[in-house]
């Protein structure tokens, strides 16, 4: 039995990557009080208008810059549903996924039926060299920048201060000056560019290609990180860490002599087992935003 | 107050035009091909109606393959041709199909009746006098259900040959999607073949568990690169990206994946349909039948093969070698070999030397 723990925290970071954008991405939009179950299909948007951008002007820059346009428009959609109308948040989030999930496949099938469209250019990784260090730098920005940064500004900042109390008591937010809307709005926005990032993350740094079901319910491993880290960021990235480094942990036991026959059943399901142990661990009494779920209306 | 109500009402107004707008756009993702794609001009009043239903979406290659294989004959003049796919539910194929055969009477229905054996199979005995063929695991059913697969076995043997004589390090990894019986004969196949050129291989096997995960797919091509894997065999989509950041040569399937690495993908298992389709062509003229279609894939009547090898890969193809498969091919061509067929599951890490 042979395990590459180098390789495995290689992959480790890789594969928490997306997630940690994602889960950033949603953390903030859950601060204001706003769940976005749109996440699914705005990561998928972003994978596949980054992918097609950058297939069309050659570069995987005009792609990432698509992805986050792309993010920010999905985010404003889920706002005008679930702020401006006040629908219900599960209604809005999940037929936002389908909607832009069914119109990615639409598009790719109307430009490349059939075809398999390939990135000449695609983001290489750095210092390939060096063992766990050979990372894309979108890897290096979500663990250096973006966590660090949400963090402070989340903790140590008039804009944190302002998500947070629109978050916990809207109408004592409203009171005090703040523009609940507003806030949501630019939540949604923000929150919706780091999805996207985290989707196009794989068809502009790891791929190079889009497929179908290319994000394949990594959204939705985000909203189950946000409630286990309890609207916290760090735990979010922790999290993110413990699902991924179980992944590539179980790719590589399942092909060793020793583990070769234990069901693959067992060992494809350990990265969900250990977060939902997790979650029964340090994941009750879980405090949720005080205006959760609330539409906003002014009295 | 009253200002309260009309905005409310204009608020609820709003919601429900974007409500519906959403429910019409998703609509559209869905289910987009019922465009008619007959041989055009006279005469396609004669030809046969085939339709095509499908389970998942047609860029899912499965799939994908029955539906080139049909347009394919569509191009020859043969059949007139229409088709929905993403018909992803058991209830959804039942329906489908029952509308299909009541009001559009095709002269035979193909598709994939994996995820709804039992829907399919209800809907073929209330129609007895059009032919149904699908792609199943489960066996024919009389008058009318004839099954077919992806007997992929020989070229399999064919690819695990070239794997095993490639390898250096006697490692050799393989990305599947799940363990059934498709794909594990597949793979078994690939394993004898791996075994004839080189008795001394470890075959290491993963699956993901999904038919279309590339990201995943990538990352369990990394883990057998990490295990010392120098060949790969990408059952699954996103294997080639890892093949080409280490560096070694990959094995692609069903079609020809040489233009996606030219300079890592060794060859390719393909698979070709057009047997099948023109086997249930004639059912639909002369009517139906309970046959298992399943031989029209094999390679010896051109229902698959092995792409060309491709001698400019990386590390390069040895002369000996390619000669050895081309004798083998051969072989399988004029039946004086047969590949032998195991559906069990491979294990996760394979002694060739002890199968």
């Amino acid at each position: 039995m042979s395990i590459n723990l180098l390789a495995a925290l290689a992959a480790m970071l890789t594969v928490a990557t997306p997630l940690v954008w994602a889960g950033i991405g949603e953390l903030i939009v859950e601060k204001t009080g706003v769940l976005n179950l749109g996440i699914e299909g705005t990561m998928y948007a972003g994978a596949f208008t980054g992918f097609l951008v950058a297939l069309r002007t050659g570069s995987p820059w005009w792609g990432l810059l698509a992805a986050i346009l792309t993010g920010v428009v999905a985010g404003l959609a889920m706002a005008v549903l679930s702020v401006t109308l006040g629908l219900n948040q599960h209604v809005s989030g999940l037929g936002l996924t389908l909607l832009l999930i069914a119109g990615c496949e639409f598009t790719f099938r109307m430009l490349y039926a059939g075809g398999r469209p390939k990135l000449d250019d695609k983001f290489d990784a750095w210092l390939s060299d060096v063992p766990v260090l050979e990372q894309h730098w979108l890897t290096y920005v979500a663990f250096l920048v973006l966590a660090p940064g949400t963090w402070w500004v989340l903790r140590s900042t008039g804009l944190g201060y302002r998500i947070h109390a629109v978050g916990e008591n809207f109408e004592a937010a409203e009171v005090a000056g703040i523009s609940v809307n507003a806030t949501r709005y630019a939540a949604l926005a923000v929150g919706g560019a780091f999805m996207a990032i985290g989707g196009a993350f794989l068809t502009l740094a790891v791929l190079g290609s889009f497929t179908l079901n290319i994000i394949n319910g990594r959204g939705w491993v985000c909203i189950a990180l946000v409630i286990f880290a309890k609207w916290r960021v760090w735990p979010v990235v922790l999290g993110a860490l413990i699902f991924a480094v179980t992944d590539a942990l179980q790719l590589q036991l399942a092909i060793t002599t020793a583990f070769s026959d234990v069901p693959r059943e067992v060992m494809l399901a350990l990265p969900y087992v250990a977060v939902i142990t997790a979650l029964a661990v340090w994941g009750r009494k879980v405090h949720y935003p005080g205006s959760y779920l609330k539409a906003y209306r002014r009295a | 107050m009253g200002m309260q109500t009309r905005r409310t009402w204009r608020h609820r107004a709003l919601a429900g035009v974007a409500a519906a707008s959403m429910v019409v756009l998703a609509a559209c993702g869905g289910t987009t091909g019922e465009e008619t794609t007959g041989g055009g001009g006279e005469g396609t009043e004669d030809l046969p109606l085939i339709y095509g239903v499908f389970a998942t979406p047609l860029e899912e290659p499965w799939d994908g393959a029955i539906h080139a294989a049909l347009q394919s004959a569509v191009e020859d003049g043969t059949i007139e041709y229409k088709h929905v796919d993403n018909v992803n539910t058991a209830d959804a194929m039942e329906r489908t199909l029952r509308n299909i055969a009541s009001s559009e009477q095709p002269d035979a229905i193909m598709g994939d009746a994996f995820a709804a054996e039992e829907a399919v199979r209800k809907v073929a005995a209330e129609f007895p006098d059009i032919p149904f063929a699908f792609g199943s695991g489960e066996d024919p059913v009389e008058p009318n259900m004839s099954v077919f697969d992806n007997w992929l076995q020989d070229p399999a043997y064919l690819a695990g040959m070239i794997a095993g004589g490639l390898t250096e390090s006697d490692v050799i990894g393989v990305v599947g999607a799940m363990p059934i019986p498709e794909v594990n004969r597949i793979v078994n196949a690939f394993v004898q073949g791996i075994k004839e050129t080189n008795p001394e291989a470890t075959v290491k096997v993963s699956f993901i568990n999904t038919f279309f995960d590339p990201a995943a797919a990538k990352q369990a091509a990394n883990a057998h690169v990490a295990a010392g894997a120098d060949v790969l065999f990408a059952e699954r989509d996103g294997v080639i990206a890892a093949a080409e950041e280490a560096d070694i040569p990959v094995i692609g399937m069903m079609v020809d994946q040489e233009e996606e690495a030219p300079e890592h993908v060794v060859t390719s298992l393909i698979w070709h349909m057009r047997p099948t389709v023109d086997a249930v062509v004639e059912q639909a003229e002369n009517g139906p039948a309970a046959v298992d279609l399943g031989e029209y894939s094999f390679m010896n009547v051109g229902g698959s093969e092995l792409a060309p090898i491709n001698t400019d890969v990386v590390g390069g193809v040895p002369e000996d070698l390619v000669q050895q498969v081309e004798e083998k091919e051969a072989a399988i061509m004029d039946g004086s070999f047969t590949t032998p067929v195991d559906e069990s599951a491979p294990a996760g890490s394979i002694d060739v030397s002890r199968q």
